[in-house]
């Protein structure tokens, strides 16, 4: 019975994982987003505008994905040895991409000319979510770990494959970005922020049906899974996605200001629940399956009423912040 | 001498050189926000928009050293996972708990309130405002708290045992509480606070030798005095107590600290060097001044305590670079007793009643010392965290696994590649944020600022305040 209470509470933390690292996902999806958007600008009051939608939260945000590497390292210690030993080059990469994004944040209010570190900002971020393409692309497509320890070269994570996913998360980033845009400026802004989420809407559409036609051609373990019992559940989450895309389309033509955030939040769910969804059990694939890669059950349930218990609490002072701040911003500067 | 792989040495540079320079932010990030709350606090106890105008100052910087505490501390997160991969799976079970706590706990909380602590000020009542001020101060000290436990772990695990290489918790009260964990958690949380108290003071003293704004900042002067009379003492008391848990647990580690070779017979005192010149190659010291006896004092509280010997370990067991430690461990021991009798000089000026405003600018010399005192917190800091963590060496975890088995088998091309990437980042962080300090403390406080109402703050207030178009932007300006 214990290998029974110990695969649940195993099941448990893939889920709280896949939970937070949505959250992470959206939240600082749409932060890098509007980072990568800033690229394309190069009016100042435009630039602050953008920025200073993010002000009061992308500290916030970011904190998910520090949450996210506490957790992983505690609950599935392994994953974190082997993965992170493996993905060298492309967590570096997110690393100082975010580093260069953070202090850019703040020295650009303390400068007087702001150029340099508009340019630390955007490329920060453009480099960070390429980095996390790379990385989600070079999981699911396996990577070689034999007794516990990662035995592929530094430069294995990458190929066609990964950066097609790389290319997806960049374009499903600004795509979030943009939307975000939408709700919380107004005029020519606004209005450009419109015509970016379209074309990056169709963009990322696109690239998830690429990716999703190409995974179970090329990685036997997910087509297994797709044609395997499962199928009915698994093909809700494409009608789901392909439903709320239609409906970010529909929002857009309509000059929506909230609904079409929300439908490409709908769309990132539904994608990254499938991806959950397609990769269980396995956490590292081909071999690693999340059971073997657990803490054990004292471990768990220890994380569990600390972390697991707090997490509502979390989203409500995080939720409350956002309250404070909403509404639109017309003004640059941020502090 | 064994050669250590490349790889190994160089992701301990990559990790000595990320962790000393993120540690330079979070000192004043877990200092100031307390110095923040107790502001905030006088404000609103008092009424004098005085006090306001000093939250509102110190907070700029607060929030520019803020952000570099953030972006330097994600390296070090992932760099556990990148270049220690053997040692995170063997610890994972509860060190990894530890970094998550601190994410859930202290990190979220921070971040979660850090927003309406800075650009909040009239967009949400007094009494939350000061609410969120106190949140981002707890969530710095409670991740000082949950990172110091993980490292204090390291010092002296506890709570379970090694099973296979894997770390097998089974009391985690007894992991979280080492017996290192009090004065870890305390010395570093104190010096947290003694830092930023000589850091505003020093700020403060510029100030009024500059004759600006003199009442005003005479005013954090004189509180960061009467902090001060508490916490330097106290730290001079948690240090030496850190300094008898090394000598109890960590011999080695104690006797490099004072260059002791030889454990001193039955019976005998241990002499004391105050200063020498410990060679490891030679095993003793090249050159030595002596205080007879003192050692055993200081170390066991006994006149003729035993003290082991660095003779007692075999070469590879010794701490390396030791005379890196012995004089790390003199600076901080000097910088903590001239915190010290610069709290009790100022204090005596203070009761004679030479600190009032139309005549402290006279006292050059004493605004001076506490002018060149900026830096010396950071400075006693860097020592103590050498002293802690190369006396630790050769083990990663003590006692239990060498360095050497917790680092990854990485290409040493890589490491040296990121390595020196982070120098040079680093160096430039340092010099933007000098420069952008700068310019924030040469502006100096805007003393026309009016402060808010500290009262009401009903719903209909704040709603109409924001019709006024009132957003971040212009509060924080
Ligand atoms: C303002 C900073 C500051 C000041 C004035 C002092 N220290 Fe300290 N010391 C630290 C800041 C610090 C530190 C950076 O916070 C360390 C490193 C890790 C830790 O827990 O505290 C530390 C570590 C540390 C250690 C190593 C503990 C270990 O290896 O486990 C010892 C023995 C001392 N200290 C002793 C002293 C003594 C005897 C002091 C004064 C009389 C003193 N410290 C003043
Ligand atoms: C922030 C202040 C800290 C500083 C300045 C610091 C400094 C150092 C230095 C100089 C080394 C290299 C020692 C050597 O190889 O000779 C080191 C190693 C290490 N420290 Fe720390 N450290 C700090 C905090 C921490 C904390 C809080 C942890 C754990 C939670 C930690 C864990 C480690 C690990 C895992 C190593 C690598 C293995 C080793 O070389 O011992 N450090 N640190
Ligand atoms: C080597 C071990 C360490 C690791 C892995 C680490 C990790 C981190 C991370 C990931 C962040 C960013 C959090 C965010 O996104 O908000 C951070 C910031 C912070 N760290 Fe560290 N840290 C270490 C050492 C220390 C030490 C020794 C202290 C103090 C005692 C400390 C105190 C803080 C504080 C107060 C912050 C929050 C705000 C700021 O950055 O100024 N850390 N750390």
């Amino acid at each position: 019975m214990a290998g029974g209470v110990h695969a649940f509470l195993a099941e448990i933390w893939f889920g709280l994982l896949s939970l937070i690292l949505m959250l992470y996902v959206v939240l600082d999806g749409f932060d890098l987003g509007v980072g990568m958007i800033t690229l394309g600008s190069r009016n100042e009051h435009e630039l602050g505008i953008m920025m200073a939608t993010l002000g009061s939260i992308w500290d916030g945000n970011e904190t998910w994905l520090v949450l996210f590497g506490g957790a992983l390292f505690g609950a599935f210690p392994l994953v974190y040895g082997t993965v992170l030993h493996g993905l060298y080059v492309p967590i570096m990469a997110m690393i100082f991409g975010l580093m260069f994004r953070a202090v850019a944040f703040e020295f650009r209010e303390n400068a007087r000319r702001k150029r340099l570190w508009d340019l630390a900002f955007g490329f920060g971020s453009l480099l960070a979510a390429l980095a996390q393409g790379l990385a989600l692309g070079a999981i699911i497509s396996g990577m070689a770990i034999e007794n516990g320890r990662f035995t592929g070269g530094i430069l294995s994570w990458f190929g066609p494959f990964t950066l097609l996913v790389a290319i997806g998360v960049v374009s499903g980033y600004s795509l979030l970005g943009a939307s975000y845009l939408i709700v919380k400026t107004v005029g020519p802004l606004q209005a450009m922020s419109r015509r970016i989420a379209l074309w990056t809407g169709w963009l990322t559409v696109a690239v998830g049906m690429g990716v999703s036609l190409w995974t179970p051609l090329r990685f036997p373990y997910i087509r297994a899974k797709w044609l395997g019992p499962d199928l009915f559940w698994l093909m809700i989450l494409p009608i789901v996605a392909g439903i709320a895309f239609l409906m970010f389309l529909r929002s857009l033509r309509r000059y929506d200001e909230v609904a079409p955030f929300v439908w490409s939040i709908v769309i990132f769910a539904a994608s990254l629940i499938g991806l959950a969804a397609s990769l269980f059990p396995y956490m590292v694939p081909p071999n690693v399956t999340l059971y073997e890669a657990a803490a054990p059950s004292y471990t768990l349930v220890f994380m569990l009423t600390g972390i697991g218990l707090l997490l509502p609490i979390m989203l409500v002072y995080n939720g409350y912040q956002y309250l404070v701040f909403r509404g639109k911003i017309t003004e640059a500067g941020y502090g | 001498m064994h050669a250590v792989p490349a790889s190994i040495a160089l992701s301990r540079g990559q990790f000595a050189v990320s962790t000393s320079f993120h540690i330079i932010w979070p000192v004043l990030t877990i200092g100031l926000s307390i110095l923040l709350v107790v502001l905030e606090g006088l404000w609103l106890k008092t009424g004098n928009a005085d006090y306001y105008r000093h939250a509102r100052f110190w907070a700029k910087l607060f929030l520019l050293n803020f952000g570099i505490g953030v972006a330097t501390g994600l390296p070090l997160e992932f760099e556990f996972g990148t270049n220690w991969a053997p040692f995170s799976q063997a610890a994972g079970d509860f060190f990894g708990n530890m970094l998550g706590f601190e994410g859930a706990m202290a990190f979220m909380l921070e971040a979660g309130f850090l927003g309406i602590m800075l650009f909040g000020w009239r967009r949400v009542a007094p009494a939350i405002h000061f609410f969120a001020t106190c949140m981002v101060a707890l969530g710095g000290s409670l991740s000082a708290f949950w990172i110091m436990v993980a490292n204090s772990w390291m010092q002296a695990p506890a709570g379970g045992h090694f099973v296979d290489g894997h770390f097998l918790v089974t009391s985690y009260a007894a992991a979280i509480f080492n017996s290192n964990t009090p004065w870890g958690v305390s010395h570093m949380w104190v010096a947290a606070l003694e830092t930023s108290l000589f850091v505003i003071g020093g700020l403060s003293a510029w100030y009024i030798l500059r004759n600006r704004y003199s009442a005003f900042f005479l005013k954090s002067l004189k509180l960061v005095l009467v902090l001060a009379f508490i916490v330097t003492p106290l730290q001079i008391y948690l240090g030496d107590g850190s300094g008898r848990w090394v000598f109890e647990h960590q011999p080695a580690k104690g006797a490099a600290l004072e260059g002791h070779w030889e454990t001193n017979p039955e019976g005998q005192a241990a002499a004391w060097s105050v200063i020498a010149w410990p060679d490891k190659a030679a095993q003793r010291n090249d050159w030595s001044v002596e205080v007879p006896g003192a050692l055993s004092l200081l170390a066991t509280r006994s006149p003729s305590g035993q003290v082991i010997g660095l003779k007692k370990f075999a070469p590879e067991d010794q701490p390396p670079l030791l005379p890196l430690l012995y004089y790390a461990f003199r600076v901080m021991v000097m910088i903590g007793f001239w915190f010290f009798l610069l709290m009790l000089w100022s204090a005596w000026y203070w009761w004679r009643g030479k600190l009032d405003a139309d005549t402290v600018g006279h006292h050059r010399k004493l605004l001076w010392a506490w002018v060149v005192s900026i830096p010396l917190g950071y400075v006693a800091v860097e020592c103590g965290w050498t002293v802690r963590e190369v006396g630790r060496q050769p083990w990663v975890i003590y006692n239990v696994m060498r360095t050497g088995a917790g680092a990854s088998a990485l290409p040493p091309a890589s490491v040296a590649t990121t390595t020196v990437l982070f120098v040079v980042i680093y160096a430039l962080l340092m010099v933007a944020f000098l420069y952008f300090a700068a310019r924030i403390i040469r502006r100096g406080p805007d003393l026309d600022m009016p402060a808010p109402a500290r009262r009401g703050g009903s719903l209909l207030d704040t709603r109409t305040v924001r019709e006024a178009g009132d957003h971040p932007a212009k509060e924080a300006l």
